[in-house]
This record gives structure tokens, C-alpha cells and sequence, in this order.
């Protein structure tokens, strides 16, 4: 880091190519440039304080225009925001004072001759090195807000493993180019604003500070004022000089909170035992570090025998496979997660497809549904289980319940559990949205559920996530409240139905509230990269136990599996039939900004694919002799025969 | 070390390399039906032939729409604009400069001058890496694993690592689809799929084929239940990065996921990650590009062959790289032992196979390669003279390509004759484990005046090994080689222990370590 300020400082010094080898080493020794040198590692450390405040590892996407604005003035990023504007403006009088020459002080003795007595010598301000100032300022913000608007805060993972000094190497070349590129369009949109708006600030700071404009220098607000190509020249190695570092910064950090850390399978010594894989993902520590055990997870299922060995040992007194229960449940939590979330962004998207107007006589027969005895003996049922309200797969059932089954012994061997009742092959409509179930239901993931105007599905998500630990107890309540469908409550039902059709006629509004299809989909997808790294691990050491593994310990949970990768595909596969989903990753430009976040969901399809293809090319004919319901074996079959 | 003079003659003209048996290469007629017990191995496995005749050459050579229309003078600032956007800076230069309007003077002359010079550095940059004044079709030729790419029917060829189906990429850019279970034979047809160098399946997937062409690399998502034989140009996906091209090898990782791209043009090799379109760049400056990739089967480790008289062997956990440079000339083409611990590979100007050896892969040393100091010869295929009832015949030379089965069991090599000698695969068998080991076996002979194109083992053939052969006049052959295999023993019909026997006199061994260390030609540095 503290390179970077010297570095930058050369750069600057580079505006005076004529006599910068002579004066670049004295330049370096004035007490200014020192201090600015001080000033600007300061800033870098403020940037960098805020780059690992804002991190992010899953992008939060905004959904609607709107939803973006509020992004944009929310507190927290307005303070990013001014920050960064001081921050620029500092740099740009750091830039202004090393550059020396015209730009380097606010104030300068005025040139004009007028005043013919010369006793008092007036003050005038030196409006170019304002013109920097703001110039920074302006580069601060626009900073911030692209940081916003890319998800620059998003942490993307690298595809390969490489030494830290590799990848800074390899990305620096880009980042200088996009720095300059970038610093390009910044002052020509400075430059237009500062043409329409310059006159402000100019005159807010010659009267505060009692300073005059100088009448014999064009003022820079004008056509003229600007069409200076040295200040052009300078200004763009302002915005250089101050992109160039911030971005080693964001860079920097990024591969340093990337890279892959080793955590211990088994713990050497006891106070150790929370810094163990299995108890890292098991618990629930900050999004973070369960990305890098996941990784770490990939990476020893993939690399490292001796390591894949402890996962498969069993506990020393008792000879329980912990390690590997652990692992495997968590793995199969966090996918069976992602099932569920599916499930419910399909439905989302099914509903959204088919809105209707409700017609009043419609709503007021809401008693048609096979009856409220269905849903208590329900609720009595799926005391563990969730709703799905229109599974065609009761195997699904299964595998989404794995949380309360404490050892994965009893995954396994859960098949033909109650959940092939007929209360779930129940009518699909049960739980439209013009059911009354929609307006007065208490549980709130049924709610989420309706077509909503200004709900980002993100938030769908990210409470979507906890529904397996929902016990559904409100079920059995919810349906006593839907026999009796209030007058009031079809009143407003109407009349909301009323002003949304009214609100949706509106060009503008639509244009702000109108989601957007691909970003819903991506906001679904935005922590794939966990899942990716769980099939990966799960697959690998699946297949590795194929020779390693030497107790067998693998062997129990390989039903569940099964059962959890070929259910995700099925659900996956169905997603990608969904209309609005395109079927290929949008182009990538090879720019610095990292926009993988996009185009997660085909890695996932792609390696849920290998992961399933993996454990049956190792397995081959012996998993005919596993326990799967028939139309997984069938999907099996397919698998080993290479069609699918 | 073996050479050539241990082989038994080659079989006699007229006739074709059938099969292995009993440890020995039976030759017969063409007409001539394998024994019967073989018979219902290679039932289903299609044998075919693809004359050149048959194929429609291109009707146009240029992917302008230039010649199709009546010529019209433009205005030079518009002609300009069409060069820029055709050609780049150079095009416009050079229209500026044969201007025959009245442009400015010193416009005119410096944009000659400016031109001058952009020649002289693109000569001098030629002159560095001569590769790089080649065009790019030459280039690919040059660096093809195949033995005539320019003139032969067959430019491609590559079998699923897991089912029995293959992909021939042919002479006017099409690229075939054989299956053995099915008898729709897709054809696919692509604008970008041109001059096409390589083809790769993807590991651990159904039906994913990626394709080098001149400009891209095509990845075919092709839905092996479905019955159309002209798959839309919407089933692949496109994979291209500036400068880039053209791209003459591939290589996904066993473990399925990621492709390797290189290009003899870029220093840098592409890590793909093919379904997020994602690329990292494995930039490796010295060499002047990367020519033939191989990725070895347990997936630890990548040759990279360069133009240049230096090749590198990547460990692909961390990606770094080991640099060997050879003496005599650029590596032409390496192959893997199964296990990943051995690379044999052959430099262009010496007919001879090196061996390098690597430490077992643990995982725990990250970023080592771990090879060895020097790598030693274990064969020699410098020219030998047999003596036939027909006459004599020379057979050595360079190897141009070279394959091991995935067994680890044969090793089929392709030796490319001086003028005086033939074209011929030569087949060795061989062990990798306690001690490495390489025996002859014999040639294999095609149909009179075939010239051996491409080989390639089948990935899962039960049996034994099974090489399938593309011959120059458009064959497309398989020559099983029955054995049991000393780790996977497997029913093998007739196999009579008194055949091993009678040859094990023209046995040679070969111990690393003591008998040749070839540190004069090839060191680490």
C-alpha cells in the first residue's frame, strides 16, 4: 500500500515530461509532496476501510428501477458516497499541488494591471485549481455510485486457483487501461456539467472567501475557458492519478479475501474445534467464511487424498462418521435450499404469468377447496416438512426435509415416508392468489407469493431461504380464517386490484416499478457460487470414495444424494424452460469489472450436470443396487447411459 | 532403449492391419472378416470412408460480401470508414496512401511513411517468431496434429471419452457425429466454424463438443436424444478473445468444467470456464505462443507445447509452470501416461521419443510440478531398412503424433518418413508401473497408397485398446488389439500364453536412471 502513493506520485510527475528526470528526485524530497504522499496513503486507507465495510459475496440485485434509486439514496450509501467525493477532492489537491505550476494554489495575486496604484494587491481566485478540486470531487462520486451500480462490492471468486501475486499481475494491465478509459469519459462529463454549472460553485467560493475573478484569464465555464488542451491533458491525469490506486486498493483486497484459505478437517487441539470445516458449516458464521469452507471444501475433495482421508475417518472413541455427516448434511441443506427457493421463484413466475382481475363472485367462493380437514391433517404432518403447493414430485417432499433427521443414516432410509398423501397432489389453485389464503394469511412466505408490484423478488430470496425451518404450524390457522371471507376484506381486495390496474396504465410509474426478468433471476441465483462449490465437493468426494473410502461411511447418504442432485436437476431443468430465461450466458466483455454474478445459474446447471455425471461414471452399474424411488432410477439410467 | 530394428517387418504391400491377437499384428486381405470371437466387439463401431470428391469444396474463399457486387467508386473519407472497419488502421493508411483523389500532399506521404514503418515492425516481429508471418491456415497446418491437414479429407478427430461416438471434422468445415447407437449422423454447420484444428468431447457430460476454428472456439451443446441431423447454429456457444486466434488445440479438464485454449498467435493460454463464458488469461511471455496442449488423465497436469524451441509443463492446481527448453527444435506433440507420472513426448528435427517422469501427485505440494532434471530417450526411430520378400523398405523418421491408450498398455506413434520412407504408425506396447517399459509391436499397414492422417485410441474399450485410424484417402478404420491388461484382466478370446512367449526375445527394457540420461540435449534450467 505504500507503494502506491510513490508510484502515483511519479505518474504525476510525468505532466512535465521535459524536466521530469531532472526534477522528479527533488520533487520527491519537498516538504509538500511528502505530506501529500502522507495525505493520499491516509485516503487509500479510508477507501480501503470502506472496501471491506461494503464487500459483498452475493450481489444484492435490484430488481426495479426503483429499487435501484432507493439503493442509490439510502444512508449508508450516501455516506459512501460524500466520503468518496472528500476523498477525490483530497487527491485532486494532492494531484494539483505536485503538479505545481498554475494549479497549485486556490488563491493567487491578481495579474490584472488596472488598479494603477498597486498598493493594495488584490486576491484573485485561481479557478483552475478549483476546477481540479471539483473535478476530484466529481470522479469520488461517480466512483461510488459505479461501485453501486456494477456490484463492484460483489466478490467474485476465481475460476482457477493462482498465486496472489499472479492474479494482481495478470489484472493490472486491464486495470490501468480501464482506468485511463474510464478517467476519459469522466472529464467530458465533468466538463459538459461544469459548463452548465460552474458558475455556482465559483461564485459561492469567491464570496466566502472574499476572492475576485481574475478579468484577463477566460473564465472556465465558457466554451473558450475550456477548449485548453494542457488543462484537458491535466485533468484527465488527475482522474489516473486517482483511479489508478483506488482501484490496486479494490483490487488488492479483493484477491486478499478471495483466496483460498485452509481450514483443518479435524482439529489438532481442542480449543481448535471451532475452526474446523464440519463446524463451520454447520453453524452459521458470516456469509464470508462459509464461502471460503465451501471453497476450501472443493478444493481438498478435489486436490488433497490425505485430507479426503480425515473427511472419511470415523471418531476415535464411539467410530461415528462425523466429519463426513457433517459435511454431507450441510451440503445437502444448502441444496435442498436452493430447491425450495426454486420452487417457489417458478411459482412466482407461473402466477405472475396468468394475473387475472378477480371477479367478486369468484372471491366469495372460497370453500371450494378440498376442505379445511385437508389442511389440518396437514399441518399435523408436515410438522417438519413445508407446504409445496403444487409438487408433482412427492419425492421432493423428502429430500426437503432433511433438517429435523439428525444423522444422515436416517436420510437414507426415509423413503416412502407419509408424504405421498393425497393433501399434496391437491389442486393446484389452492393457493392462488385470488383464494382469500392470499389477503389473510398470517405465515409471510405465503404472501410473498402474489404478483407484487413493488416487492423485489430479492427479498423473496433472501427470506426464502429460512422456509425449510418454518414449522407450519399457522397452516391449520389460516385455514379456519378462510371460511370465513370478511366483506371488507374483498372491499379492499378490489379496490387495491383497482389502483394497481390504474397505477399500471402509467407509463412513468410502470417504468420505475416494472421488474425486470433477467435481474429477478439473477437475484435468485446470487449466491449459486456456494452451490456450485457444494456439488463440486459432494460429487468429488462421492467419487473419491469409490477407492478411499474405507469404512463405508458414504455409502449410507448416497440415497440422499441421489435424491437431492436428481431432484435440484429436475427443478433446475424446469427453471430453464421458464419463459424470459434466456438459455445463454449473456457476452462477457473482458473488462475489469466483474459481472460473473450474471451468468452464475449456467455454472450451476452445468456443474450440477458433472456432479451427478461424476458419481455415476465412477459408480457405473453398482448404483442399480441403490435405493431410489423409480423415477429417479429412471433419470439414473439415463445418466449412466450418457443421455440426458 | 528400443528402435525400429527390434520391430518385425512391416506387413506385406497389399495388405491391411487387421487386429492384434496372440500378441502379434495379423495382416490380411481388405475383404477379410476378423475371427469370430472378435466379430461381435467391433459389430457396432462404423467403419467408413470419406473420399474427397465428395465433399463441396467451398464456393467462395472469402467471407466478404465484397465479389458479389459491381465494383463502385466511393468517396475516399467512406472508403476509409469501410477500411477501418474491414482492416483496422493499416487499411486505412494504405487507402490513403494509393489514393488517386487529390488529398492533401503530406497526408498522403505520411500515411505512406506510417505504413512503411507498420511493415518493418511487423517484420521484425515475423522475424523474432517466424511462425507469425505464416497465414493463419498455413499455420494451423503447420502445427496440426494431423499429418496432412491442408490437402487430406479429414482434418479432425475425436472419440467421447465415455460412449462409443465420435466427431470427424472434414475438409469443407463440416464436422460429422458417429454414433454406434444410433444411425443419425448430425452434421453441423457453423459461419464461425472454419478451418477447425482440433475437436475435444467434454469429460463427465453427454453430448458437449468444443471445436478450434480459425477465429473461435465453438462449444456444440448437442442433445443426443434428438433426431436432427443439421443441429441450429444456436446450439453452440461462441467463445472468442482478442488476439486470440487462430486457435490450433484443446484440452477440457478431466474433471470436466474447463476448457484450455491455445493459439500459436497469443502468449497467453485461456482457461475456459465454459458455461459462465468466463476466461482467464495464462499469460507466459518467451515461446511466442502455445501450439499443442495436453492435459494428462488425472488431471494434475498440462503440456504446453510452444513454436519455439521451449515447452512448459503446467501443474494445474496453482498454475505454474515448469520451462523446458530443448535443443534441436519445437515439441511436436507429447502424450501422458495414464496416471499422470510420465510424459513422452518428440521435438521436431530428431527421431526420437523422450521421457520425462514425474513425481506421484499428492495435492499437499501446491505449486510444484515436480518433474525431474534432464528427461532420457526411450526410443529411437531413426531410420532402419527392413529387408521383405518385395525388396527393402526404410522406414524412421520424425514422430508427428503420438497417442497412448487409455489403459496405458499401446502406444501408437506416427512416424513421418524423409523422402526416402514411407509414412507409418508404429505401435509399441508398453508399462508404466514398477518399471517403465516399451516394446515393440508392430506396424500398421492401411489400404495400398493410404497414408496415416490422425490416430486416436477409443476411451473405454473393454478388450484390450482400440486405435482407430484416419487414413489420407478419406478411411476412417479401427484395429482392435485384443490383450488382457496387467491392471484391468479381462476375458480375451484364445489367448494362448505360448504366443507371449515366442516374443519375448525382442524384449527391451528400459530402466530410468541408468541407462540414458540425455543431459546434453535437454536440461532444466
Amino acid at each position: 500500500m505504500i507503494t502506491m502513493p510513490v508510484s502515483s506520485s511519479v505518474s504525476a510527475d510525468l505532466c512535465r515530461p521535459l524536466r521530469w528526470v531532472s526534477d522528479s528526485f527533488n520533487d520527491l524530497y519537498t516538504s509538500y509532496t511528502i505530506f501529500c504522499i502522507l495525505l493520499m496513503s491516509v485516503v487509500i486507507l479510508v477507501i480501503s476501510i470502506f472496501n471491506v465495510e461494503f464487500y459483498a459475496v452475493a450481489p444484492s440485485i435490484p430488481c426495479s428501477r426503483l429499487a435501484l434509486i432507493g439503493k442509490i439514496i439510502h444512508p449508508q450509501q450516501v455516506i459512501h458516497s460524500v466520503v468518496h467525493a472528500i476523498m477525490g477532492m483530497l487527491v485532486a489537491w494532492c494531484a494539483a499541488v505536485i503538479t505545481k505550476g498554475r494549479f497549485q494554489f486556490l488563491a493567487l495575486p491578481c495579474t490584472a494591471s488596472e488598479s494603477l496604484d498597486a498598493v493594495v494587491s488584490y486576491v484573485c481566485l485561481n479557478e483552475y485549481h478549483l476546477f481540479f478540486l471539483l473535478f476530484g470531487a466529481f470522479v469520488g462520486y461517480s466512483y461510488s455510485l459505479l461501485y453501486l451500480v456494477n456490484n463492484m462490492n460483489y466478490l467474485p471468486f476465481p475460476i482457477i486457483q493462482q498465486y496472489k501475486y499472479l492474479r494482481f499481475r495478470r489484472t493490472l494491465p486491464l486495470l490501468v487501461k480501464h482506468s485511463c478509459v474510464e478517467s476519459l469519459y469522466l472529464v467530458r462529463n465533468f466538463c459538459v456539467a461544469y459548463y452548465f454549472f460552474g458558475y455556482i460553485p465559483r461564485a459561492w467560493i469567491s464570496t466566502t472567501m472574499d476572492l475576485r475573478a481574475d478579468d484577463k484569464i477566460h473564465p472556465l465555464d465558457t466554451l473558450a475557458g475550456l477548449l485548453d488542451l494542457s488543462l484537458f491533458y491535466h485533468t484527465w491525469l488527475c482522474g489516473v492519478f486517482l483511479l489508478i490506486p483506488w482501484y490496486i486498493a479494490w483490487l488488492l483486497f479483493k484477491i486478499y479475501a478471495t483466496e483460498a484459505y485452509h481450514f483443518p478437517v479435524q482439529p489438532t487441539f481442542a480449543e481448535e474445534t471451532d475452526q474446523c470445516l464440519p463446524k463451520i458449516l454447520s453453524s452459521n458464521p458470516p456469509l464470508i467464511i462459509k464461502f471460503l469452507a465451501l471453497q476450501d471444501l472443493m478444493l481438498l475433495s478435489q486436490y488433497s487424498p490425505v485430507r479426503r482421508q480425515e473427511v472419511f475417518s470415523l471418531s476415535q472413541p464411539g467410530g461415528h462418521p462425523h466429519n463426513w455427516t457433517a459435511i454431507s448434511r450441510e451440503c445437502l441443506n444448502l441444496l435442498s435450499d436452493l430447491t425450495q427457493k426454486l420452487i417457489i421463484h417458478q411459482e412466482a413466475a407461473a402466477t405472475n404469468g396468468r394475473i387475472k382481475q378477480p371477479s367478486p363472485g369468484e372471491v366469495n367462493k372460497p370453500l371450494n377447496f378440498p376442505g379445511a380437514a385437508v389442511v389440518e391433517e396437514m399441518a399435523f404432518q408436515t410438522q417438519r416438512s413445508n407446504v409445496l403447493p403444487r409438487t408433482h414430485m412427492p419425492s421432493l417432499v423428502k429430500s426437503l426435509s432433511p433438517l429435523k433427521t439428525s444423522t444422515a443414516s436416517d436420510l437414507g432410509s426415509s423413503f416412502g415416508s407419509p408424504f405421498t398423501s393425497p393433501a399434496l397432489n391437491r389442486k393446484p389453485g389452492i393457493l392462488d392468489l385470488n383464494s382469500p389464503w392470499h389477503g389473510s394469511v398470517q405465515s409471510p412466505h405465503i404472501m410473498r407469493r402474489g404478483p407484487k408490484l413493488w416487492t423485489s423478488s430479492s427479498e423473496l430470496q433472501t427470506n426464502g431461504s429460512y422456509l425449510p425451518s418454518f414449522p407450519m404450524v399457522s397452516v391449520a390457522r389460516v385455514g379456519h380464517e378462510a371460511e370465513q371471507p370478511s366483506f371488507m376484506y374483498t372491499w379492499l381486495q378490489n379496490k387495491q386490484e383497482q389502483i394497481r390496474s390504474f397505477l399500471s396504465k402509467r407509463v412513468l410509474v410502470m417504468y420505475f416499478f416494472s421488474k425486470h426478468p433477467e435481474a429477478s433471476i439473477q437475484a435468485v441465483f446470487s449466491d449459486a457460487q456456494m452451490h456450485i462449490w457444494a456439488l463440486e465437493g459432494l460429487s468429488h468426494l462421492v467419487a473419491a470414495s469409490f477407492t478411499e473410502d474405507q469404512f463405508g461411511v458414504v455409502q449410507t447418504t448416497l440415497p440422499a444424494i441421489l435424491n437431492t442432485l436428481l431432484t435440484l436437476q429436475e427443478v433446475v431443468d424446469k427453471h430453464f424452460k421458464l419463459p424470459h430465461v434466456s438459455s445463454k450466458p449473456p457476452r462477457i466483455s473482458g473488462s475489469l469489472v466483474d459481472t460473473s454474478y450474471k451468468t452464475l445459474r449456467f455454472g450451476l446447471r452445468a456443474s450440477l450436470r458433472t456432479a451427478i455425471y461424476r458419481i455415476t461414471t465412477t459408480f457405473g452399474e453398482h448404483l442399480n443396487a441403490v435405493q431410489v424411488s423409480t423415477e429417479h432410477k429412471k433419470r439414473l439410467q439415463q445418466f449412466l447411459e450418457f443421455k440426458e | 532403449m528400443c528402435s525400429l530394428a527390434l520391430f518385425p517387418p512391416p506387413p506385406l504391400p497389399g495388405d491391411v492391419t487387421l487386429y492384434e491377437g496372440n500378441n502379434a499384428l495379423v495382416s490380411g486381405r481388405v475383404l477379410e472378416t476378423l475371427p469370430l470371437p472378435f466379430q461381435s466387439q467391433l459389430a457396432d463401431l462404423p467403419t467408413l470412408t470419406i473420399p474427397k470428391e465428395t465433399l463441396k469444396a467451398h464456393s467462395r474463399l472469402e467471407h466478404s460480401t465484397k465479389p458479389a457486387f459491381i465494383h463502385h467508386r466511393e468517396s475516399l473519407w467512406k472508403r476509409c470508414i469501410n477500411a477501418w472497419r474491414d482492416v483496422g488502421v493499416c487499411g486505412v493508411l494504405s487507402e490513403i496512401a494509393n489514393a488517386e483523389e487529390e488529398v492533401l500532399q503530406w497526408v498522403k506521404t505520411g500515411s505512406r511513411y506510417a505504413l512503411a514503418v507498420c511493415h518493418w515492425v511487423s517484420s521484425l516481429h515475423g522475424s523474432l517468431f517466424p511462425h507469425l508471418s505464416l497465414t493463419s491456415e498455413d499455420m494451423i497446418a503447420e502445427f496440426s496434429q494431423a499429418v496432412d491437414w491442408a490437402g487430406c479429407s479429414i482434418r479432425a478427430f475425436a472419440w467421447h471419452p465415455h460412449t462409443s461416438k465420435f466427431a470427424v471434422a472434414l475438409l469443407d468445415d463440416s464436422i460429422r457425429v458417429y454414433n454406434t447407437n444410433s444411425a443419425t449422423v448430425p452434421i453441423l454447420k457453423h459461419r464461425l466454424q472454419r478451418n477447425v484444428a482440433s475437436m475435444a468431447w467434454k469429460p463427465l457430460c453427454a453430448s458437449i463438443l468444443a471445436v478450434a476454428c480459425q477465429t473461435c472456439v465453438l462449444v456444440w451443446h448437442l442433445d443426443p436424444t434428438s433426431l436432427s441431423t443439421r443441429p441450429s447454429s444456436g446450439c453452440a456457444q461462441v467463445l472468442s478473445h482478442p488476439g486470440h486466434s487462430p486457435v490450433t488445440s484443446l484440452a477440457w479438464a478431466p474433471s470436466g468444467g474447463m476448457l484450455l485454449s491455445a493459439s500459436p498467435v497469443d502468449t497467453a493460454m485461456l482457461v475456459w470456464d465454459v458455461s459462465t463464458e468466463n476466461c482467464v488469461q495464462l499469460q507466459w511471455f518467451g515461446g511466442g505462443g502455445v501450439t499443442h496442449l495436453a492435459w494428462s488423465p488425472d488431471g494434475s497436469k498440462v503440456l504446453a507445447a510452444t513454436p519455439s524451441a521451449v515447452f512448459r509443463v503446467w501443474e494445474a492446481q496453482m498454475w505454474t509452470c515448469e520451462r523446458w527448453p530443448t535443443i534441436k527444435g519445437r515439441c511436436q506433440t507429447g502424450c501422458w501416461s495414464p496416471d499422470g507420472s510420465r510424459l513422452l513426448f518428440t521435438v521436431l528435427g530428431e527421431s526420437v521419443i523422450y521421457s520425462l517422469s514425474f513425481s506421484e501427485y499428492k495435492g499437499e505440494m501446491q505449486g510444484q510440478v515436480g518433474g525431474p532434471k534432464t528427461a532420457s530417450i526411450v526410443a529411437d526411430l531413426s531410420e532402419t531398412t527392413f529387408e521383405t520378400m518385395y525388396g527393402e523398405e526404410r522406414i524412421g523418421g520424425e514422430v508427428h503424433s503420438m497417442v497412448w491408450d487409455p489403459s496405458g498398455e499401446r502406444l501408437a506413434v506416427i512416424i513421418r518418413g524423409n523422402p526416402g520412407s514411407r509414412t507409418v504408425i508404429a505401435v509399441f506396447r508398453t508399462r508404466n508401473s514398477p518399471v517403465f517399459e516399451l516394446l515393440p509391436c508392430g506396424f500398421v499397414q492401411g489400404e495400398p497408397g493410404a497414408q496415416p492422417q490422425l490416430i486416436a485410441f477409443h476411451p473405454c474399450f473393454k478388450k484390450g485398446a482400440l486405435l482407430t485410424v484416419c487414413w489420407s484417402t478419406g478411411r476412417i478404420s479401427h484395429i482392435p488389439f485384443f490383450f488382457v491388461g496387467a491392471q484391468f484382466p479381462c476375458f480375451s478370446p484364445s489367448h494362448s500364453p505360448m504366443a507371449s512367449l515366442s516374443r519375448s526375445s525382442t524384449r527391451c527394457w528400459v530402466t530410468i536412471g541408468h541407462l540414458v540420461v540425455v543431459a546434453s540435449s535437454l536440461s532444466l534450467t
